[in-house]
């Protein structure tokens, strides 16, 4: 009976951390979807969300606060990958190395900023009070930041989903990412397209910063412990495939925490990333067949 | 009267490789051009020029006027260049509907933001299977969904890159039927690339022959005979 419980509770707190890095690694995504770029500097947007949510929740205490920093985040973040998108990616989209070296260097320099800003020890956001309770299932106990975080990822998603399907700019993103050439012979500004789902999925990453802030303290380089597995989420997705970026998220965060039953957080880590190899060896093209134009080919 | 395009001394290529070479054409409004000659000589590369997909590395373009040379690609479309391409692009996961209505990005302004009447009613079978996924029709059908989502962006110029090949001959009528009303009743400019000189000579008013990506003549259907050409660009 223990262990059942103990396999329950820990299926939840997989579901949790799937949640994290789903909203981690959805910006990365669409933006590797649309694009085929790798922006390395995608962590530095989570951790921009994370000390936007400390700031407006130290300015205003409570759940009104909470619900400033949300869209607070997204658009601090959004900004800043707009910026990005128009001052680095743009210039650099054909030569993707150079791209990922750019990238990796602005990520340098946002986290030495925010050393200088907020120094190097993590601040703490003020959650709400009643946040941290936790709601009782029987002999299970769910904290509710981690059911809010799941909803919020939830909500997210479906929101996406509905944007990508049923808006007039969801349209012309899929149509650029199908076929870019052609998308731009029938009048579409596929740069427009571009920054504009940069722009939302670091919105997305400023967002995914606030979750972090209310699970544990937001330090300088919060985004980094969070990159790799967004990564390894984007890669076994199916590069660029929101609903296979999905169940991979669900499959590795459930996986880590079901061997954290058995070993430790940096062992689990370890066999995380042995499991995504081995993956990858038997289906190179992700949990769903991509549809993405770079691999159609 | 001035022409709807004008390419003046307009060069073109894939990194040190030169595809076109100083290419001089005027496109009088109205009619149809067909641009002939053999595989490899340049004719898609001059198609693409023209709409952008391919930046020019001298000379210059003028639609309607305006130097087009160096604008992108939505800016030609909105303009009023539609472009057929060769192997049709439509995009394969979005439905027939939503493929058609893409189109409507070019038309901007000019349009209602609806796809026109017309569209369906030059290719019916588009309205059958308007929730089908463009990638899973045949070839046939795939180049009535091209030519109609170029129509739907109600172009003034229309670029056509080998609407018929490969397709089977009934749908080839129909397609000929539909490119016969979109230069009559909508009166849309028309470049066509063809390698059926019996086709071209019978749907275009004006010919160019492009050899080794320079135009080495060019002339008019209706008084000379295509005959005289075909030394030109059989192989």
């Amino acid at each position: 009976m223990d262990g059942v419980v103990l396999a329950l509770g820990q299926g939840f707190n997989g579901l949790s951390v799937a949640s994290l890095y789903l909203l981690a690694a959805l910006g990365l995504a669409l933006s590797f979807g649309l694009m085929r770029v790798i922006n390395m500097a995608h962590g530095e947007l989570l951790m921009l969300g994370g000390y936007i949510a400390y700031l407006v929740m130290k300015a205003v205490p409570g759940t009104a606060g909470l619900l400033l920093a949300l869209p607070a985040a997204f658009a601090g973040s959004a900004l800043l990958g707009a910026a990005i998108e128009a001052t680095l990616i743009r210039r650099l989209a054909a030569r993707p190395l150079d791209t990922l070296l750019a990238t990796w260097g602005l990520s340098l320099i946002l986290q030495q900023a925010a050393r200088n800003i907020f120094g190097p020890i993590g601040v703490e956001v003020r959650a709400p009070a009643w946040m941290n309770t936790a709601v009782a299932v029987g002999p299970l106990s769910f904290a509710t930041t981690r059911i809010l975080i799941l909803a919020l990822s939830v909500v997210l998603l479906a929101g996406l989903a509905l944007l990508l399907t049923r808006t007039r700019i969801g349209l012309l993103v899929r149509a650029v990412n199908q076929d870019r050439m052609m998308a731009a012979a029938v009048g579409v500004d596929v740069r427009r397209v571009d920054m504009v789902m940069f722009a939302l999925g670091s919105g997305v990453a400023g967002l995914a910063g606030v979750a972090l802030g209310l699970l544990g303290p937001v330090t300088p380089t919060v985004g980094q412990s969070y990159i790799v597995p967004a990564f390894l989420v984007v890669v076994m997705g199916g590069l660029g495939s929101i609903t296979g970026s999905t169940v991979a998220a669900i499959i590795l965060g459930v996986f880590t925490a079901m061997v954290q039953i058995f070993v430790d957080v940096s062992v689990a880590q370890v066999l995380m990333l042995l499991l995504v190899i081995a993956f990858i060896q038997v289906r190179p093209q992700g949990v769903l067949a991509p549809r993405t134009r770079a691999l159609d080919a | 009267m001035t022409p709807l395009l004008r390419l003046n001394r307009v060069c073109a290529g894939y990194g040190q490789s030169q595809v076109l070479w100083d290419i001089d054409l005027d496109i009088p409004a109205g009619g149809v051009t067909a641009i002939i000659g053999r595989n490899g000589v340049g004719k898609t590369t001059l198609l693409r020029a023209i709409v952008g997909a391919q930046p020019l590395t001298g000379g210059q373009m003028l639609f309607d006027g305006w130097d087009v040379s160096g604008q992108a690609s939505h800016h030609r479309a909105r303009a009023g260049v539609g472009y057929v391409p060769q192997g049709r692009h439509v995009f394969p996961h979005l439905t027939v509907e939503e493929n058609l209505s893409t189109g409507l990005s070019a038309a901007g302004g000019r349009g209602d933001g609806k796809i026109p009447a017309y569209v369906f009613e030059m290719f019916p079978k588009l309205d059958q299977i308007r929730h089908r996924k463009a990638g899973v029709l045949s070839g046939g059908e795939q180049q009535q969904l091209a030519i109609g989502r170029a129509l739907t962006g109600m172009p003034r110029l229309l670029l056509l890159d080998e609407p018929t090949e490969g397709i089977q001959p009934n749908v080839v009528q129909q397609i000929e039927a539909a490119l016969q009303r979109v230069r009559q009743d909508l009166g849309v400019t028309i470049v066509i690339v063809e390698q059926y000189l019996d086709f071209a000579w019978s749907f275009a008013d004006r010919y160019a022959v492009l050899q080794r990506g320079r135009i080495i003549r060019e002339g008019d259907t209706r008084t000379e005979r295509a005959e005289d050409v075909a030394g030109l660009v059989s192989l």
